[in-house]
């Protein structure tokens, strides 16, 4: 059975083993329900926003040509900037995900899919769907909790260097393509020993990395800034400020997903000999919610869909708002707590726990409301009746 | 470097990490160093569940040789498929190429294609390929084609004698030709191109037998010297189901008579429970049960096998199915592909469901 860490309430306690097991049943069923539809409407929406996509890609950076001429700036940046989410987001990584295999394009799929972005397709993947996704929120094994520069659990140990960890968040936010594949290339890791410094498998995939960041910067902060001729200085300024709002917004986004106050993490040892059930289980006390417009769960790449993603991470992104009520109404009735807010409070929430884990535990406490407001009706009942175990 | 290499270079640069050719099909798919691609310029019904389909090909169509068969793929219910098709014109003056389609029973592409695709969708292509061409000196031949067995061979006849609006022309080309054809079909009204015979027969081009499986029966290889006197004088070309063909080789090989075949409709596969797996690239063959995934039974052969999550979810062990049948264990849907059909399954859900071979 799945253990939460040391927490007061385990919100899975009222649980019994025959309860994880229905929940994984009634998941497949629906996952199973999404891949009987899943056809020529869900080809054509990926189809038009790859082709939207490129459509104001090219746009913006014709408009950023005159890009001298403030309004001509303002257009092509705001343009390039919503053009580099979407490739990112909806279309890269849920590419790279596989979400699109099923089409057999070999154009749309996973393995042959290269995103806008700093870190190779092939390392993102694997440290991506392979480790966090597999062991989503497992301290000691998915790296994405704090990304290994940041605490945030009360289990990790405290150390004097995290009183900077919300300054480190917020650089890492400017320069989160950069973070990320640093983080992909495990560099904090492998610099650390000579040994690992000089393993030939290290080098190959620094250099892949190396590569891919200088043909980004060459095209954004050479190329495209020459081809503007006179307008060489504002495009590069306007490049440099698409790349810094994707980050910041990226950012936002995937702290939203799993560091919320109130989501779960799990001890190392809880996920030996995890059934299917209890994955799911994991799944759903691990992730976090944004709620808010369809404008934007698409720019968030449908990642605001985070419990929905991370239960069924290779169904097409269009299709989690379509499941949320039947995920959600499953959750309710199991008594276990939905995590779903507005974007603003998931940032705020996420960025409290950034600020509260930097100072030793019990110097900030963590807000009430994180557990009680936001828990169901039925689940505050389930939890008071059978207390943690 | 030369001039076009450098501007190639820098394109790609400018479009990094995507490639110019990426923007440019949003605008000009058809263009020449895009992959292959075709529109659909014209459906034209040929019978209630057959039609003719006219496709303007990419400009880097290399053009075909009557009696070939080019592979087709198209999206149905958004899944790329690819069928063979005859291409039942000779080279057209316009550059247009054209198949006909029968829609078969539980044929997905086939009934796509005759009842399903608007015109103006985009398909993707192979260049034409097969053996099954006029040969270029001429000859005595005899042409046995069953139901829409009859596509490549109207694609020869039409080179030959183009049918204009003041009837049959017979060309020069066509005088080194001697042609039976002996066209076999259930009945009449479902007979592609049965009118097209009947006309090309009635202008003295070739001499016509037809055999209606509601009128005479179903065909007996043993009739066919009574059929064609000249029998033994004439060089067969067969397209048709594999029963047919099968009769055919035996019957021909008896007698000592030439024969070349065309089958499209590849041999049923099997789908099972299990079955050998074979790891194509190392050369390993494997007998599976149907409950052991193709990534546990290749490493317990010692293949090395990209691997990741073992659960389906990273998507990081997928390998092209060259081959075969395979089953996802976690909901028993069956994925089967034939040679060139481009499909990749996981291998860390997936078990053997008759004979397969993967690209490892």
């Amino acid at each position: 059975m799945t253990t939460i860490q040391k927490k007061a309430a385990n919100p899975a306690a009222h649980l019994s083993p025959e309860d994880v097991e229905e929940i994984g049943r009634r998941l497949d069923e629906i996952r199973q329900s999404v891949l009987d539809t899943r056809g020529e409407r869900d080809a054509a929406y990926i189809r038009r926003v790859i082709d939207a996509q490129r459509k104001l890609e090219l746009g913006s950076r014709a408009v950023l040509l005159f890009s001298i001429l403030p309004p001509a700036w303002v257009v092509g940046t705001t343009g390039l900037a919503i053009a580099k989410i979407i490739e990112n987001m909806e279309i890269g990584h849920n590419v790279m995900h596989g979400q699109w295999d099923w089409m057999r394009d070999p154009k749309i799929h996973s393995t042959t899919w290269e995103w806008d972005n700093a870190s190779p397709a092939d390392q993102w993947k694997h440290s991506h769907n392979e480790l966090h996704h597999t062991y989503t929120n497992v301290v000691g094994k998915d790296n994405d909790l704090g990304y290994g520069i940041m605490r945030v659990d009360e289990e990790q140990r405290w150390h004097p260097m995290y009183l900077a960890q919300p300054l480190w968040n917020f650089i890492n936010a400017c320069f989160f393509e950069y973070g990320i594949a640093a983080y992909d290339l495990e560099l904090g890791k492998n610099l650390a020993s000579k040994k690992r410094r000089s393993s030939p498998d290290f080098k190959a995939r620094a250099k892949v990395t190396l590569k891919k960041i200088r043909n980004q910067m060459t095209k954004d902060y050479v190329l495209h800034p020459l081809l503007s001729g006179p307008s060489a200085l504002t495009t590069l300024s306007a490049n440099f400020t698409a790349n810094l709002v994707r980050n910041l917004w990226t950012h936002s986004v995937i702290m939203c997903g799993h560091f919320p106050e109130g989501v779960e993490t799990f001890e190392k040892t809880s996920i030996d000999g995890e059934t299917r059930g209890e994955w799911y289980l994991r799944q759903m006390l691990g992730s976090a919610n944004i709620s808010g417009s369809q404008a934007m769960h698409f720019m968030t790449g449908n990642l605001s869909h985070q419990v929905e993603h991370h239960l069924f991470p290779d169904l097409p992104s269009n299709r989690y708002a379509e499941i949320a009520p039947q995920v959600r109404a499953l959750f309710d009735e199991y008594g276990l707590r939905y995590h779903s807010a507005p974007l603003v409070a998931q940032v705020a929430s996420a960025w409290h726990k950034v600020f509260r884990l930097s100072l030793p535990n019990g110097f900030m406490e963590a807000p009430a409301s994180s557990v009680t407001l936001l828990a169901t009706k039925r689940g505050r009942r389930e939890l008071r009746r059978r207390p943690a175990a | 470097m030369r001039v076009r290499d450098r501007v190639t270079r820098v394109a790609e640069a400018v479009t990094t990490p995507l490639l110019p050719a990426d923007y440019l099909d949003l605008f000009h798919p058809l263009r020449s160093g895009a992959p292959l691609r075709g529109r659909i310029e014209h459906v034209q019904p040929e019978t209630a569940d057959a039609a003719t389909i006219v496709i303007r090909p990419g400009a880097d169509w290399a053009g075909h040789v009557p009696g070939q068969y080019v592979r087709l793929g198209i999206d149905v219910d958004g899944v790329r498929l690819w069928r063979a098709y005859s291409l039942t014109h000779g080279p057209r003056a316009d550059g247009r190429i054209s198949i006909t389609v029968k829609a078969v029973a539980d044929g997905k592409v086939s009934h796509h294609l005759v009842h399903g695709m608007p015109v103006g969708s985009l398909v993707h292509l192979e260049q034409a390929t097969g053996d099954f061409v006029l040969p270029p000196e001429g000859g005595k031949l005899l042409f046995v084609t069953a139901g829409s067995g009859i596509t490549p061979v109207i694609g020869m006849l039409r080179n030959l004698f183009p049918v204009t609006d003041d009837g049959v022309v017979r060309l020069p080309r066509s005088d080194a030709f001697d042609i039976t054809v002996l066209h076999v079909a259930p009945g009449e009204p479902h007979s592609i191109f049965a009118a097209d015979l009947r006309a090309l027969a009635a202008a003295g081009a070739i001499d016509l037998i037809a055999r209606y499986d509601d009128v005479h029966g179903v065909l007996d290889v043993e009739d066919l010297s009574r059929l064609v006197p000249d029998l033994d004088a004439r060089t067969t070309f067969a397209c048709g189901p594999a029963g047919l063909l099968d009769a055919l080789e035996a019957h021909h090989s008896g007698r000592g008579l030439e024969l070349f075949t065309e089958q499209f409709r590849p041999t049923t596969r099997v789908v099972g429970e299990g079955g050998t797996v074979t790891y194509a690239r190392t050369g390993t063959v494997v007998e599976a049960d149907g409950a052991t995934a193709l990534l546990d039974a290749g490493e317990a052969a010692g293949v090395l096998m990209p691997s990741g999550c073992r659960m389906g979810v990273c998507f990081g062990c997928v390998l092209p199915l060259r081959q075969g049948s395979v089953r996802d264990l976690r909901n028993g849907e069956v994925t089967t592909a034939e040679p060139g059909d481009g499909v990749v399954v996981q291998t860390c859900i997936n078990a053997a469901a008759g004979p397969c071979e993967l690209e490892i």
